[in-house]
Order: structure tokens, then sequence, then C-alpha cells
């Protein structure tokens, strides 16, 4: 699916990505980090923790259904085949799980916070992203 | 323990609406900004360049404050170790990110498009990151 780069819906939808974190931090103290919510949620019993994670995932999806009828960039989506999704899905669990983070919690929220460690990990999975690509559309898709 | 609730969901909504406006949440655009080889789409840059100067800039003046609003204390990580968990990790997260153009937030915000495949993803990666769970703990 073609896609023109959009620098002002860019902008406005990052900085709110980073007002949602700045938002998380002020008003409850936690990293807005989307791999970590997930991976709680997998284990925690339905108490008070559950529930905050339980609210954040709900207002992703409900943000995105707000959000859309006013964002051309959200009008139409091309997701994974199954196949990935199976393949691809294991592997962003696995590996978020082992490096204790992901795009919001490493990218955003840590290399906001002057955290080498997530410094590292963001460069590391946008190097190997950007390989893998490269290996599935021109090496082995062509 | 309401407010805090309420701030939480509303960071949800705010997140959401980032992703939404910002085509985070569209695989293809993703895709199409690791694909130095193809039509290439600079948009994420631009989106992580604005979060990350804004979630800076907010972080410096939150922290400022002894505490958080509707929270008692700061729950930040405190781990500085740069460890094969680390960079390993990040490289497998990455394979499965240039695999299908999601990564976790987008994975679950996806939802609101109501395609199995969203489900399938997320089933996947709940397979993953339980089967981390098999290997030796942290030192």
């Amino acid at each position: 699916m073609h896609t023109d780069f959009t620098l002002y819906a860019g902008l406005l939808g990052g900085a709110l990505i980073g007002l949602a974190a700045v938002v998380m931090m002020a008003g409850a103290g936690r990293i807005a980090g989307c791999s970590g919510i997930f991976r709680s949620m997998l284990t925690a019993k339905p108490d008070a923790d559950f529930i905050w994670r339980a609210l954040f995932v709900a207002g992703l999806i409900g943000g995105v259904i707000l959000a859309r009828p006013y964002a051309p960039n959200a009008q139409a989506v091309a997701l994974p085949s199954l196949a990935a999704a199976v393949i691809g899905g294991f592997c962003v669990g696995a590996g978020t799980s082992l490096s204790n983070g992901c795009t919001s919690g490493h990218g955003i929220c840590g290399i906001s916070r002057f955290s080498i460690r997530s410094l590292v990990a963001t460069l590391t999975f946008m190097v190997v992203a950007i390989i893998t690509v490269y290996i599935t559309h021109h090496v082995i898709g062509g | 323990m309401l407010m805090q609730r309420l701030t939480i969901l509303v960071s949800g909504l705010i997140f959401g609406a980032g992703l939404a406006v910002s085509g985070m949440v569209n695989p293809a655009k993703v895709i199409n900004f690791l694909d130095f080889g193809g039509p290439f789409d600079a948009t994420l840059l631009v989106v992580f360049a604005a979060g990350v100067a804004v979630a800076t800039l907010g972080y410096y003046l939150t922290f400022k404050r002894a505490k958080p609003l509707f929270a008692s204390a700061f729950s930040v990580p405190t781990s500085k170790v740069i460890d094969a968990r680390l960079v390993g990790g990040a490289a497998i997260f990455g394979i499965g990110w240039g695999i299908t153009g999601f990564c976790p937030g987008p994975a679950m915000a996806s939802l609101a498009y109501l395609q199995p495949v969203s489900v399938v993803f997320l089933a996947a990666m709940a397979v993953g990151t339980l089967a981390t769970r098999l290997l030796p703990a942290k030192r």
C-alpha cells in the first residue's frame, strides 16, 4: 500500500503520543510503555493493577475510533497477512519481553528520560527492522 | 484512585488519537519508513522526533515535582544494564516489527478496525511473551 509523507499529521500525532506519555507520568507516575502493559496484563489477576492497564488499552482503541473520522492517515490501513502476524507477533512478544520495552517504552519514554539503555534498544530494533524489511521485500519477496 | 484511573484512560485516548492522526496505526506506513529500497515515507521519523521533544520537555517539568498528581511516587525503570538480553531482545523485536509493521501499541490500537488479524497478532505476541518465561530469570 502506498502512503504519502504527511509532515503536519506526523508532527501533531507524534506530539499527541508524547503528551500521552507526559499525562501518564504526571498523573500516575508511570511509563506509558505498551509492551510492558501488555505483558503485565497476561498474568495479573483482575486486581487494581489489571484495571489501570485495561483502561489504558481501552483508551488506545477508543482514541483511534474517536480520531479516525478526522484523521486521513487512519481511514484505510493495510494489516499484515495471517502468516506474518503469527511469526511477527511471536517475535514482537518475545523480543519486547526480553528487552523490557518497545517503541513507546524505550523509544519515546526511555529516550526522553535520557536512558542509554533505551537508546541502545531503540537503535537496535530500528536497524534490525530496516534490514528485515530489505530482506523480506527485496531479497525474498522481490 | 478514581482520578488516577481517569488520567490513565485519558493518556490512552490521547495515545490512540496520536497513532491515528500520525498514521502509525497503519502498518503499511511503518513499513514504508523502514523500506529504504521502496516507496520511502519519512513520517515515522517526524512522529518520533515530535514525540520525544514533547515527552522530554514534559518529563523535565514533571520531575520537578516531588510526586505525581494522583500517585504516591514515580515508578520508573532504574536498570542501566546493557547486556545480550537487551540487545538480543531488541533485535528479535526488530525482526517482528519489520515482518509486520506492528509494534505493541499500534497492534492493540488496531483492534478498533475489528479485523481478525489483529487478534491473531496479539495472541502470537502473548505466546512469545510467555515463552520468555521459560528462559533463565534475569540476573
